[in-house]
């Protein structure tokens, strides 16, 4: 593996809610033009370390650096302009603005900010990107399940993040649908876009990652290749449980 | 960015109505004068107001805290400032109150906010008659050659302050972050936006214009004491008026403050002892049948007869 610059690192970063540690001490680095899976099972606090990193829950220890910026206990806002930016488990728009307008909160607000002509003429091609071309002018509730996700991914990007976080953007699609999306997904890789994925989705883990993290109860019990990680014992016991190790 | 043809019209349109509004001190009777007197207050507190609370959501009942805070400012400073300066002087202080307010409790969901505005006016009310009762002062008197045309005339003057402010705004970025956080707060918050600082800011409009009514209005009185520049009617009025016109636009409140004044007048005239129960049952009738106020009505109209969606952008 050649060697890219870290954009993200994840130093003993813990969550604690009341007696339960929901992510213990963990350990990871996100690499530029990479995209990382943080896969494991249910429960095992992959999506509390994603709103640990967009400032969506604080960290009750440890550190997240953002090149060289400790953002720990930064706000959300802070962090998004920082340059993180995400997509939410339950997809979340705009439930009162068109398709174009939701694109454009992400384009006047977030890590790179433009404002009028040239936050519109960017959110369209944000939209363009990723297949939502034709839709702009559509409301909220006109929108097919994937087309939801998809504005929410263009929001995402319209604000040139560093670093995306996509929250099980995968899951609830169709098999249809899921093969479009993990081509888009790949696009965005192939773009050169750093990214950090929570993801079920197997075939779409071994498909788009360059490395995996797994966590088991909150703590990191793998770290490589997908192949690597997904033929680990360890990995298979947390799973599939003893018997089948 | 310039205004577009249709916007210039607009702006037309409003500056002509304007200056129609203005006229009604020489053609109207003394008894349509305080009438008008009525309307302009109430239009500046329930534009001001609907400023901040249509796209936040948040209820504030703390109008008539700026209110009286204004009415006072004018009574403890007409003997020895120029008029015009206190009118700047208590924009300013409703402001900056705003902004304290603001401050304190914007972190807090919807109902600890209506709760803390509540409490506001009745805090500052309760702090005035100790203070006065301490002094052993009733109350002020603010005599002055200030004519109820020139009251009349600086309130639409003020009105049109706001509805520039307002409209500004919403040209502005944060007018677009507002519309974001009234959708979902949480996406506005991991976009970008900072939604704390967005709202004081936001909230200082309805402040700084509340003052400046009660600063404005204080020469009416005559003689103020704090039971009536803290009238705690004063901030449930203005949230009525506000929801009945509608939030949604501009102009909103305006056409709910027009016909509520006439209803008021005949409710008042006609059952004095019970006005408040009255007011009570209105308000419940118009949040039960006119939940988007006549606002919410005409865009109904509007989009079921077929017109023209508002273009999307900022």
């Amino acid at each position: 593996m050649t060697m890219h610059p870290t954009v993200l690192s994840l130093r003993g970063a813990t969550k604690r809610f009341g007696g339960l540690v929901a992510v213990n001490a963990l350990d990871f680095d996100v690499h530029e033009n990479q995209v990382l899976g943080l896969i494991g099972p249910n429960g095992s606090g992959k999506s509390t370390t994603l709103n640990l990193i967009s400032g969506a829950l604080p960290a009750t220890d440890g550190e997240i650096v953002l090149r060289d910026r400790d953002i720990t206990r930064l706000p959300p806002q802070a962090i998004a302009r920082l340059g993180v930016a995400r997509t939410f488990q339950l997809v979340r728009l705009l439930p009162s603005m068109s398709v174009l307008e939701n694109v454009m909160a992400g384009a006047v607000f977030g890590h790179r900010r433009r404002w009028g002509r040239a936050a519109e003429t960017h959110a369209r091609k944000m939209l363009d990107r990723v297949g939502m071309g034709r839709k702009l002018h559509l409301g909220i509730g006109q929108l097919t399940y994937i087309d939801t996700k998809r504005v929410e991914l263009a929001r995402a990007l319209a604000g040139e993040p560093r670093v995306l976080l996509l929250d099980e953007w995968l899951a609830g699609l169709n098999p249809t649908e899921l093969e479009e999306g993990v081509a888009l997904i790949r696009s965005l890789r192939d773009d050169g876009r750093t990214i950090v994925l929570v993801e079920h989705v197997m075939d779409a883990i071994r498909s788009l990652c360059d490395t995996c993290v797994v966590m088991a109860q909150g703590t990191k019990i793998a770290e490589g290749t997908p192949e690597a990680v997904l033929s680990d014992r360890e990995v298979i016991r947390a799973y599939l449980g003893d018997d089948d190790a | 960015m310039t205004p577009s043809r249709s916007e210039a019209a607009r702006i037309g349109w409003v500056v002509l109505a304007l200056a129609a509004a203005a006229t009604l001190p020489w053609i109207g009777s003394s008894y349509y004068l305080a009438l008008g007197v009525t309307i302009a207050t109430f239009t500046v507190l329930a534009t001001s107001w609907a400023i901040f609370s249509g796209p936040t959501h948040y209820i504030s009942l703390a109008t008539a805290a700026f209110y009286g805070v204004g009415t006072y400012t004018t009574g403890l400073l007409i003997e020895t400032m120029p008029y015009w300066s206190i009118l700047a002087i208590a924009g300013l202080i409703g402001a900056a109150g705003a902004a304290l307010v603001g401050l304190a409790t914007l972190r807090l969901s919807g109902v600890y906010f209506v709760i803390f505005t509540l409490g506001l006016a009745e805090f500052v009310r309760q702090v005035l008659t100790w203070v006065q009762n301490l002094t052993g002062q009733k109350g002020i008197y603010v005599l002055t050659q200030i004519t109820e045309a020139q009251i009349y005339w600086q309130l639409v003057g003020l009105a049109a302050l706001v509805w520039l402010a307002g409209w500004l705004i919403g040209r502005s970025r944060l007018g677009f972050a507002l519309r974001i956080i009234g959708d979902d707060e949480e996406v506005a918050r991991h976009s970008g936006i900072d939604t704390a600082m967005a709202k004081v800011l936001l909230f200082m409009i309805p402040g700084a214009a509340a003052a400046m009514t009660g600063a404005i209005l204080a020469p009416r009185f005559v003689y103020i004491e704090p039971a009536v520049a803290f009238s705690p009617m004063l901030s449930f009025q203005v949230v009525i008026m506000a929801l009945l016109g509608g939030t949604g636009r501009l102009w909103g409140p305006l056409v709910g403050v027009i016909p509520f004044t006439f209803l008021w007048e005949a409710i008042s005239s006609s059952f004095p002892n019970q006005t408040t129960l009255l007011l009570g049952l209105t308000f419940l009738l118009i949040v039960y049948l006119l939940p988007r106020g006549f606002v919410g009505l005409f865009l109904d109209l509007r989009q079921h007869g077929g017109g023209t969606f508002r273009r999307a952008g900022a």
